[in-house]
């Protein structure tokens, strides 16, 4: 627990005691979390929070405010300050049959609780050949463009899909934001749950309803010539990109991954064989990131459809720099208008 | 053999049975209420403490004016830090307002040959270290991930993860002990960072191999919003005799009890005697950091409980009673605060924005193919923007 980087005044995503989510609304993604985590506390008493200032502070982006005064101190826990133990402890109340969702109050401070994610948590369900199940969620804010400080806008999500007996699942809004929190925490299989902390304070209609399975992609913009991959807060800027091609007369076939383990690849080889042409993007260093596995995978299924080699267009291979130069490092617009450039055979 | 002495309520932990220290026993010692040792109230009255007090018996007035000169001057660098964040000049701030006697009086008791490995809070020992008050800033404008070159402050980056540092401190210790050195490495961690397994590993491998290694521990209640009675049901010193490492718990507002304290433990680092811990008692009187609201969960009367208890008020307290708080120490001091903060000012809004390119420099130390291809790419990817004919 160290530094916050929430410029934006609480009060926009605090508010009154929420009422249980009967209709659609408008909402933060940051609130369609709350409610989501709401819902599910309603819904399962066995539903517990455990994370460093998710109490009476509701966290350092206000996620689980007002939790605690609803739900009390034995289902919001505020914990010491080590993140080993806050997934280890996890693991035993979900022995007992909780399902615990434990807050990483940043993507950089996960790895303290790295060891009991891939050596504990991941391997229960194999090691004892189905007869304990980890229905652990950790709730991990992610990514860059805050101007924060080191360790604070990192993207370590190519760390967990490489781990098997993870779920791996990234939002990029308040819609899914809600039904995917609910979905993860259902699970009965662990879930890192990605949560793009620069798109918190985004407003969108949020349903009570579940919606798509968590697995499954969503196209956000139809195309014909290219198809564009992004998930978590490049799904935005995926789509403007989009939209900035529209106006040269290209057509952009924006999916939303969702989830990263499993990867849905039927809706991605059916966009892919349509439009010829695959641009990945993240913001996660390039070398050993999801695009290259994606494209890997995807060149194996239907290689006769290429037109063009896929492209990505990453963050570079570096520790993430200095907030000044992070605009530099971040995937935005351009980058992608160039990668969309370079799979047209447009650029070299 | 160690023996624990935990359960009994001395503030200095279990250095009677250390065979390692041969000046230190466990005596009648002065203790507050809150098992504090102290030499110096809140109203700047000295106290006898017997084995502490020798620790400091060369302290001179004007001494004492210089160290209140140095808590003044930080005190200055934070309210102009925190200025310059509320205005747009830095991303963030991590306020150490109520801490400086725990930090000035600390890292004033060091030599230039030791090391410091700190957490992000120790600006008033960086200022103590030599680094100029711009570097301080560059972090926190985000122009740079370290403000200063370790090597030669000998004040490591200061770690943003918590705790992680006193590994370092110890890592490095062990090898001054290897080297037979007698430099000591001081490792500045909170309340919050003694939950960490990386603080709880440290304290076994300095115990291990009798690191010269002090743990200076600054508990200043809170860790964002978590009171220190969350992480800690008992005094934090009073775990260090459970590792074999004797500890002291003090007054972190009394900057004669800090500085006493540090030259014991330093000592007994220099001498063979092993790591030392000790838990200066403070407050952390502002927020986290300038993105924080502690009203969210702090009561205001607790703040005003340890205004009371404000380091600098006391030393200037004590300064007075000897005389030596002249209108020429407040001239002089406040001509010093201002031209720092000018500096820090200027210097902050100076700093130049590192060049594009630079963000691919320094992952490696020596050439890397896959890193020198994507610098030769991006460069490409830059000139494309500049217009025909080069840049206007």
């Amino acid at each position: 627990m160290t530094i916050e980087t929430v410029r934006s005044s609480p009060a926009t995503v605090n508010g009154a005691t929420p009422v249980p989510l009967t209709e659609t609304t408008t909402l933060t993604l940051a609130k369609a979390i709350n409610a989501g985590l709401r819902r599910a506390m309603l819904d399962d008493p066995k539903v517990v929070l455990l994370g460093e200032d998710i109490g009476a502070l509701g966290g350092v982006f206000r996620v689980t405010s007002d939790l605690l005064a609803e739900f009390g101190p034995n289902r919001v826990i505020d914990t010491p300050l080590a993140e080993s133990a806050i997934i280890g402890t996890a693991v035993g109340l979900a022995y007992r049959g909780y399902r615990p969702v434990c807050e990483i109050q940043f993507d950089g401070f996960i790895f303290p609780g790295f060891d009991q994610i891939v050596s504990q948590v991941a391997r229960f369900h194999y090691r004892t050949q189905g007869a304990v199940r980890m229905p652990i969620t950790i709730r991990v804010p992610f990514g860059g463009g805050i101007g924060a400080a080191e360790h604070h806008s990192e993207s370590p999500e190519a760390y967990f899909t490489h781990t098997s007996g993870l779920r791996v699942i990234a939002v990029s809004n308040p819609q899914d934001a809600y039904s995917l929190i609910r979905q993860a925490i259902s699970s009965d299989d662990p879930v890192l749950y990605f949560e793009p902390k620069r798109r918190y304070h985004v407003a969108g209609s949020v349903s009570p309803q579940l919606g798509a399975s968590m697995e499954r992609a969503q196209i956000v913009a139809a195309g014909t010539d290219v198809t564009l991959l992004a998930y978590g807060a490049l799904v935005p800027t995926a789509t403007d990109a989009a939209l900035a091609a529209a106006d040269a007369g290209i057509g952009v076939e924006v999916i939303d991954l969702r989830s990263l383990s499993p990867i849905d690849y039927v809706t991605i080889e059916a966009s892919v064989r349509k439009t010829g042409r695959l641009v990945v993007t993240h913001e996660a260093a390039r070398s050993g990131g999801l695009g290259g596995e994606i494209i890997a995978e995807i060149t194996e299924r239907c290689f006769e459809y290429l037109e063009a080699a896929p492209v990505r267009v990453t963050g570079f291979d570096i520790p993430y720099p200095p907030a000044k130069l992070e605009s530099h490092h971040l995937p935005d617009l351009d980058r992608m208008l160039d990668g969309i450039d370079r799979v047209l055979g447009r650029r070299r | 053999m160690v023996v624990l002495c935990v359960a009994e309520s001395y503030a200095l932990n279990n250095f009677g049975n250390d065979a390692g220290s041969s000046t230190m026993h466990t005596v009648h010692t002065r203790e507050t209420p809150d098992n504090l040792l102290q030499l110096l109230s809140p109203e700047g009255v000295r106290l006898a403490a017997p084995d502490l007090a020798p620790w400091v018996a060369d302290v001179t007035a004007d001494h004492l004016a210089s160290l209140y000169r140095d808590m003044v001057v930080v005190r200055r660098i934070d309210a102009e830090a925190t200025a310059l964040q509320r205005q747009g000049e830095l991303g963030l701030w991590p306020p150490l307002l109520g801490q400086e006697a725990a930090q000035i009086g600390s890292a004033r008791a060091l030599r230039a040959d030791d090391f410091v490995f700190s957490s992000y809070r120790e600006n008033a020992v960086a200022w103590c270290r030599g680094v100029a008050p711009t570097d301080i800033l560059r972090v926190w404008r985000g122009t740079a991930q370290s403000g200063w070159d370790p090597l030669v402050h000998r004040m490591a980056t200061p770690s943003i993860i918590i705790g992680a540092q006193t590994l370092h401190a110890t890592g490095w210790a062990m090898g001054a002990r290897f080297d037979g050195a007698d430099s000591v490495a001081v490792a500045y961690f909170g309340d919050g960072a003694t939950s960490e397994g990386d603080v709880n590993e440290a304290l076994v491998f300095a115990a291990s191999f009798q690191a010269p290694v002090v743990f200076f521990c600054q508990n200043n209640q809170w860790a964002i919003s978590e009171p220190v009675g969350l992480q800690a049901r008992a005094d934090i010193a009073g775990r260090a005799p459970g590792f074999g490492i004797p500890s002291l718990r003090i007054d972190g507002n009394d900057i004669l009890a800090v500085m006493a304290a540090t030259r014991l433990a330093l000592h007994r680092a220099r001498t063979g005697g092993g790591p030392t811990f000790i838990e200066a008692v403070t407050y952390r009187m502002g927020p986290h950091t300038t993105a924080d609201d502690p009203t969210r969960y702090r009561p205001a009367a607790e703040l005003e409980e340890w205004a009371k208890k404000d380091p600098i008020l006391r030393l200037r307290r004590l300064l007075d009673s000897l005389g030596r708080f002249t209108p020429e120490l407040e001239v002089e001091t406040q001509t010093l605060a201002d031209a720092t903060a000018a500096e820090l000012r200027a210097g902050c809004i100076g700093l130049p924005d590192p060049e594009p390119l630079s963000v691919l420099a320094n992952v490696y130390a020596t050439p890397h193919a896959g890193v020198d291809r994507q610098r030769a790419e991006y460069a490409a990817y830059l000139a494309s923007f500049e217009p025909a004919g080069g840049k206007a």
